[in-house]
């Protein structure tokens, strides 16, 4: 009998042909929707999901809650599997937990114990789904990766660069995550929700039926249960034979006086109040953390607001490296409103940035994205320049 | 598409023939086995011709054949059967010997013995796969109350040596288990020339469906039954039988002790080629546990410098189908035990791909693989950094 008559009742993918291009699914709404878009599209599409943490791996948070909503757990996948059979396209779970942990975990924990505030998407961004998924999605035949993130790219034929653009949806943008990226790896990349806004998203998703356009976004770090993340450095730290619990130092003012004690400098980010254990007087909040002394030193609010810092590890996205200082409006979180400054570069790696006006709480260990100073957000000119670590 | 399925260590399709045969059990003959009447009879006149069928392709008794869910239920009625823990404290601990090589489902059986405060052996492997007898000989002691060593690995298709683990046990006087679910159809079996007192077999892996398998059980064995319930199958393993699936691997047995021969000159020559051509046409490729004798449907090939993850995807959207090692490790993080066991590093071990040929496999499925794997493995190194820089040296 012939193997191919025998199997013919299987059903059909697509070929690996001329335009081939993988998502990367998460199982979660937007990423669905852009396996969808790219479809409709008439492009050949599969897709690929990332195992990336074992969420039974540590059982001591295993109590905090049933592992749904999170990364990997075995809900997302049959969900992106699910999305996959309802589309009708090509579909693999890969195994990335070993990348996840030595790029994204590890670094993450190590960073909060030496009193930095780490960003882990970022990480996972420009460590594990642009490089070792980019290059499986290569490898497989893909030539191109698209996720569903909120971000554009574009090619800017004048510099000969690729360019990172802010999401036109501005209250979705997740631009800030994707600054480390490399022109090799942006010139790889789709952003298909870019130009969407969330709404459009949805509506799209229910349209083609995706079984799951009601699901809930999710918001936490996708590893960490319950966004507990001091439960996690615990747990983690426990596993690696590390016991956290002679962590204790001293609070300190400004004049280094002592005023207390705390129990770990992972317990504290700049700018927190809460969990400082001061109740009466002026709030008091987390102005620097000294790891070598194992010291928090704190103070009144006028005291975060600095107008100076430094960055390292600068990534020049939209252009290159320029000669001199340039304008910028330069966003240091997440959910900070980019501020105009100067950004003046020391080396190829390091630059000081003088905001016009004093910012409230910049933080060791975030990024520091700097924007187009000449548009704003959402608008067809609010590229990403470059983006560092704050030192 | 054409699709080329070079995966039946994983699971093999049912053979129309045996289909055929369970068909009537379904509706028409629906009767209960153990039921007085004529309808139950029917049924027990089948189940009772199936575990002919299967006594005879492995030359046991048909009363020492208990039809099972399949090969881990059986795997684990052995194991746990002869050595989980005694109500009877006074006895001493007993002892397992097994290998590194094993199926989970004899590994996780293990496992949890030790947990329950059974001693377990695991004996070490050459590069080839094969345990030494000698230290299986040297790993026996008084409390040992089970060997349990698996015929045919299932990755490599790396055959041990079960004669002579046989003799060794009988000398010893200890009871002698092997997991037969990849050698079981596809090389001659008999428990008494194997001095076995326990098999597993399991139905999918010889073209019966999957949840059917058995347990062979030498008469005299000591075992402790593992489910309670009603006295079906003596009591041993109780349940009403699946009397559709226990005629499927019935018939599947008869078809396999008519085709074995067969089968195995015409599927090693493929596979031999199969081989042969992708040594020749993949640099720096090897196939792993060469120089073992192994089943002949199975080849096993290390293509440094991929992602055998990567390579099984690339293959899929070509149209073909295979593994990079036990269908339950994909997806897991470690790297396969077995080649690690063998002395893989564990990059190697990820870089291993396996294809394993069933009956109906073709000439034309051997030049599709040998047409596609090499442009495949070539495109995977192309973008892999650590094969460009290994190149480059």
């Amino acid at each position: 009998m012939n193997a191919a008559t025998q199997f013919d009742t299987l059903p059909e993918r697509a070929e690996t042909q001329p335009g081939l291009v993988a998502v990367a699914m998460s199982g979660g709404v937007d990423s669905s929707t852009v396996a969808a878009l790219l479809q409709q599209q008439g492009r050949p599409v599969v897709g690929l999901t990332m195992q990336l943490w074992n969420q039974r791996r540590l059982p001591e948070l295993q109590g905090d809650g049933p592992a749904q909503h999170r990364c990997c757990s075995i809900d997302d996948v049959y969900d992106a599997k699910a999305v996959a059979r309802h589309l009708n396209f090509p579909h693999y779970v890969v195994n990335f937990e070993e990348q996840f942990e030595s790029r994204v975990v590890r670094p993450f924990v190590d960073q909060y114990l030496v009193g930095r505030t780490p960003i882990a998407c970022t990480n996972c961004n420009t460590d594990v789904k642009f490089e070792p998924l980019l290059r499986m999605a290569r490898q497989i035949g893909a030539e191109r990766l698209a996720t569903g993130h909120y971000a554009r790219v574009r090619r800017n034929d004048a510099t000969q660069r690729w360019e990172l653009l802010r999401a036109r949806d501005d209250s979705k943008d997740q631009s800030y995550f994707l600054w480390g990226l490399t022109q090799e790896q942006l010139s790889r990349s789709e952003f298909p929700l870019g130009e969407l806004t969330k709404d459009e998203v949805r509506a799209l998703a229910r349209r083609v039926n995706l079984p799951v356009a009601e699901k809930p976004d999710s918001m936490e770090l996708c590893f960490v249960p319950n966004g507990n993340y001091v439960r996690f450095i615990h747990a983690y730290s426990r596993e690696r034979g590390v016991s956290l619990n002679d962590a204790e130092g001293e609070i300190v003012n400004e004049g280094g006086e002592v005023i207390g004690r705390h129990n770990g400098v992972h317990n504290f980010t700049i700018g927190q109040r809460k969990g400082l254990g001061f109740a009466a007087g002026k709030p008091l909040y987390v102005l620097s953390i000294d790891p070598q002394n194992n010291r928090v030193v704190v103070g009144e609010d006028e005291a975060l607001r600095k107008q100076i810092f430094e960055v390292e590890s600068m990534n020049w996205v939209s252009i290159a490296q320029p000669s001199g200082p340039f304008r910028a409006t330069v966003k240091i979180r997440h959910k900070h409103e980019p501020a105009p400054a100067t950004v003046e570069p020391l080396d190829d790696t390091h630059a000081r940035i003088t905001f016009d006006a004093p910012q409230r709480a910049i933080t060791p260990g975030q990024a520091a994205v700097f924007y187009d100073p000449n548009d704003r957000a959402g608008g067809d000119n609010s590229r990403v320049l470059a983006g560092a670590w704050i030192q | 598409m054409n699709r080329v399925y070079l995966d039946y260590n994983a699971t093999t399709p049912v053979e129309p023939e045996v289909l055929d045969a369970m068909l009537p059990y379904f509706s028409g003959e629906f009767g209960n086995a153990s039921s007085i009447h004529t309808f139950g009879q029917k049924a027990r006149a089948a189940v009772e011709t199936a575990r002919e069928q299967v006594a005879a392709l492995i030359g046991a008794r048909p009363q020492e054949i208990f039809f099972t869910s399949g090969g881990t239920e059986s795997d684990n009625h052995a194991i746990f059967g002869i050595a989980g823990p005694s109500a009877n404290a006074s006895k001493p601990r007993p002892h397992v010997i097994t290998s590194f090589v094993e199926h989970e489902a004899v590994l996780n059986a293990c496992q949890a013995l030790e947990k329950q405060g059974v001693d377990v052996t695991y004996l070490h492997v050459d590069q080839d796969g094969l345990i030494d007898l000698e230290d299986l000989r040297g790993a026996i002691r008084k409390e040992t109350a089970l060997i349990t060593i698996m015929h045919a690995n299932n990755e490599m298709g790396a055959i041990q040596p079960v004669e002579e683990i046989g003799r060794i046990a009988k000398d010893a006087d200890v009871y002698f288990h092997t997991d037969a679910v990849q050698s079981a159809g596809k090389l001659p079996i008999d428990v008494n020339q194997f001095q076995l007192d326990l098999l597993s077999l399991s139905g999918h892996k010889l073209y019966a469906p999957k949840g059917i398998g058995a347990l062979y059980v030498r008469g005299g064995t000591r075992l402790k039954q593992l489910l309670y319930g009603g006295h079906h199958q003596r009591g041993m393993r109780p349940g009403t039988e699946n009397v559709a699936g226990i005629v499927g691997l019935g018939k599947a047995a008869e078809i396999a002790r008519q085709t074995l021969a067969n089968d195995a000159k015409r599927l090693s020559a493929l596979r031999d080629q199969l081989e042969h051509g992708l040594l020749h046409r993949v640099p720096h490729s090897r196939v792993n546990a060469a120089r073992a004798p192994r089943t002949p449907n199975t080849a096993n090939l290390v293509f440094p410098g991929v992602e055998g993850e990567a390579l099984l995807i690339a293959l899929d959207l070509k149209g073909l189908a295979c593994s990079t090692g036990a269908a339950c490790s994909s997806g897991a993080v470690e790297p396969s035990h077995v080649l690690t066991a063998i002395g893989l590093p564990a990059e190697e071990a990820r870089a291993s791909l396996r294809f394993s040929l069933g009956r109906q496999t073709t000439q034309a499925d051997i030049d599709f693989a040998l047409q596609v794997v090499p442009a495949a493995v070539a495109q995977l190194r192309q973008l892999s950094p650590t094969y460009q820089k290994a190149v480059a040296q």
